[in-house]
């Protein structure tokens, strides 16, 4: 296999506060403020920006010394944390902004979909922002003449297709855009985290898509994505950034397990301002999420237990005390509730653990309600206070949709299932 | 560290030079500027009641104001010409040059959205800018051929159409040109400083009265006339005007002297948007 994509010491660098504030009185008060041996009224703007705390200079880089190769054929996960050039590396491969530093060479169109319908005038119909979206994203006319049943058809929503755009749903705006560029015509195909408008029927029609255009057509996918489950559906290898630099680049297994296992923990919660709580005669200090034996956890593998700590304060004597926890699905839907038994308790500083052994929970992100009382008043109430994120990837390599559990139910139609 | 350029369809690189400008790509995205012409017509007239017929309502008040004001009231000359005959002819070329201006000079600001998601040629938007203001001017246009075909039926107005009618299409081009560089500067400038934009609005209007659009430059001083014509869009409207009513101040070295500033004004714009596009999408 030939190589697609050949990345020689890519760096990006963003200047803070130092490209112009953005109008010219501020800049003429800047350069003014200097000139009298002043401070530089507007760059704390830009150092609040500056995530990696590279203290000394304005200088940031969201991308430093990357290199790497793509072989034809690849489909390519990217990950990493928010802010690790995820973004800013598909940008400059995609060609909208160009690298400070280093080459990238590259065997083959690419057409590139960090949004789904751009250029879509919502005063045109269906068909004529099919033309107008499929010529912005590099097709010509005849090409996209020729594959136009194809795509009025993959989007599902012929009906309304001489109809302006402006009068469609938001579901149906995103099937006929996704359309557009599932049948793009390229040998690269770049697509930024997208997928996730749209309804699950949707969604899975397009994965399959991706799926076919990597492995059916011999294209090359680079595929930006939170969702490990989807990356790990579809790329056979992984780039994994981290503040701008690549760590990892191997099989998709390998790297989702490092990135797991390296993530800082976003599981954990302080809440800092007591002022704010002047009001309450308790509140919640800290939540942690852990594993049984301590650490802090930020994706728990399905099917592992886990742990909640809810540090809290009580600054009176309360009888009947109780502290409870709540699972919450996305969608707001309480799925489990515990709450510990009563007890009077002094005034002071606590830690409760809540001990989740028993609970199942699919792949997802759930929020957690933690909630301090006495018997007949609520003391706080904190909604969502956490995310629990479940990921599928778990050491064991079954299909995360199926666990066993200790209580089986039993079978009372055999015929239609199978059971592996 | 790569010999062998030729094995990849595309290099990108940190900047390029400045005087690359990539033709056979812009000629791959020939039809995204037909689609982008085709837009702006469409969704110009969607969901109005007179549709394409709001292109003729601005310049037939323009020209009946003009009428009373400067050609009543101030009682402007204009070299013998009948009046709406006059202004109507100047008008609508001013209207062309200043909407190409102005949209062009905001291209960055407008498309800041599908710039910073998707890649293809940016000059391709100044371009569809300049051919969709040019189907307007069309339209525009046929107004004026109507306005002049009833003073010739009705008014016993004598045409007086010579050679110089060739000069006419010849001066839209220039028009166009001039527009299209001047205003890819400007939006250059304005990535970086917003501030600009709101001087170009009116820049461009006061433009206008330096300009023989209300007068003909035959009205002005000997002394001031050379002033005058420093302003490369003066010969141009003159041009307009010798071609289509006969009546016009336009010598050949003021005709070269506007086409060496229109292609030089050009290139300063292909030049510095070329080099303003690749960076800007970090700016906006």
């Amino acid at each position: 296999m030939s190589t697609a994509i050949k990345v020689e010491d890519l760096s990006k660098v963003y200047h803070l506060g130092e490209i112009g504030t953005g109008t010219l009185s501020r800049d003429i008060e800047r350069w003014w403020a200097l000139l009298r041996g002043k401070e530089d009224p507007f760059l704390r703007l830009g150092e609040s920006n500056d995530r990696t705390k590279k203290g000394e200079s304005n200088i940031v880089y969201s991308l430093k010394d990357i290199s790497f190769d793509i072989q034809q054929g690849d489909a390519v996960g990217v990950i990493g944390r928010n802010g690790a050039g995820k973004s800013t590396l598909l940008k400059i491969l995609s060609r909208v902004t160009s690298p400070t530093k280093g080459n990238i060479y590259v065997k083959g169109r690419i057409a590139s979909l960090l949004e789904v319908g751009t250029g879509f005038h919502p005063e045109l119909t269906g068909r004529e922002n099919i033309y107008l979206n499929g010529t912005i994203l590099g097709m010509r006319k005849k090409e996209i003449d020729r594959r136009l049943d194809e795509i009025i058809d993959f989007s599902g929503i012929e009906r309304y297709i001489d109809t302006p755009v402006k009068r469609y749903s938001s579901g149906m705006y995103v099937r006929l855009a996704f359309a557009v560029a599932a049948h793009l015509i390229s040998e690269i195909l770049i697509v930024d985290e997208v997928l996730a408008v749209g309804d699950a029927e949707f969604q899975k029609k397009c994965l399959g898509k991706m799926g076919e255009v990597s492995k059916g057509q011999g294209r090359t996918v680079l595929f930006v994505s939170h969702n490990m489950h989807m990356i790990q559906k579809l790329c056979n290898t992984c780039l994994y950034l981290k503040e701008g630099s690549l760590l990892m680049h191997r099989d998709t297994q390998g790297v989702i397990g490092a990135y797991l296992n390296n993530k800082t923990f976003q599981s954990s919660v302080v809440f800092e301002n007591e002022e704010n709580n002047t009001h309450l005669l308790g509140f919640i200090k800290r939540v942690d999420i852990k594993t049984l034996n301590g650490q802090n956890i930020d994706e728990i593998p399905v099917g592992m237990p886990w742990k909640l700590v809810v540090q809290f304060k009580l600054l009176k004597d309360f009888p009947e005390f109780r502290i409870a926890s709540g699972i919450v699905t996305s969608q707001e839907m309480p799925l489990w509730t515990v709450w510990s038994s009563p007890s009077d308790i002094k005034a002071g500083i606590y830690t409760a653990e809540f001990i989740y052994n028993k609970i199942f929970l699919s792949t997802g992100t759930f929020s957690l309600n933690i909630g301090l009382s006495t018997r007949a008043n609520s003391i706080q109430y904190l909604e969502n206070c956490c995310n629990l994120n479940i990921s599928s990837a778990s050491e064991v390599t079954l299909d995360p949709q199926i666990y066993k559990t200790e209580h089986t139910g039993s079978i009372i139609n055999a015929t239609e299932v199978t059971i592996f | 560290m790569h010999s062998d350029e030729k094995d990849w369809s595309l290099i990108i690189k940190p900047r390029g030079n400045i005087f690359e400008l990539n033709l056979e790509e812009l000629w791959h995205y020939r039809d995204l500027v037909w689609l982008l012409v085709k837009r702006d017509f469409v969704s110009f007239y969607k969901q109005t009641i007179f549709g394409p017929i709001w292109f003729f309502i601005q310049p037939i008040f323009t020209t009946i104001i003009f009428v009373l004001v400067f050609g009543n009231l101030a009682g402007f000359s204009t070299d013998g010409l009948p009046q709406p005959l006059f202004y109507m002819t100047n008008i609508v070329a001013w209207n062309y040059f200043a909407d190409c201006i102005n949209k062009t000079s905001t291209v960055f600001k407008d498309n800041a959205q599908i710039f910073g998601k998707v890649y293809f040629p940016r000059l391709i938007m100044p371009f569809s800018i300049v051919i969709s203001n040019l189907v307007r001017f069309g339209v525009q246009f046929i107004l004026l051929i109507i306005m002049i075909a009833y003073y010739i039926l009705f008014r016993g107005y004598h045409p007086n159409f010579t050679w110089y009618l060739l000069l006419y299409p010849v001066m839209i081009v220039l028009m166009a040109a001039l527009g299209l560089g001047a205003g890819m500067i400007i939006s250059a400038m304005t990535t970086k400083y917003r501030d600009l934009s709101f001087l170009v609005s009116f820049g461009v209007q006061l433009y206008m009265y330096i300009t023989p659009i209300i007068y003909p430059l035959s009205s002005f001083p000997a002394k001031y006339k050379k002033i005058a014509l420093l302003n490369p869009m003066s010969p141009i409207v003159e041009g307009m005007r010798l071609g289509l009513l006969g009546k016009g101040d336009l010598t050949m070295g003021t005709f070269i002297y506007t086409v060496v500033i229109v292609l030089a004004i050009l290139t300063m714009g292909i030049i510095i948007f070329n080099k303003v596009e690749k960076t800007f999408v970090d700016t906006v």
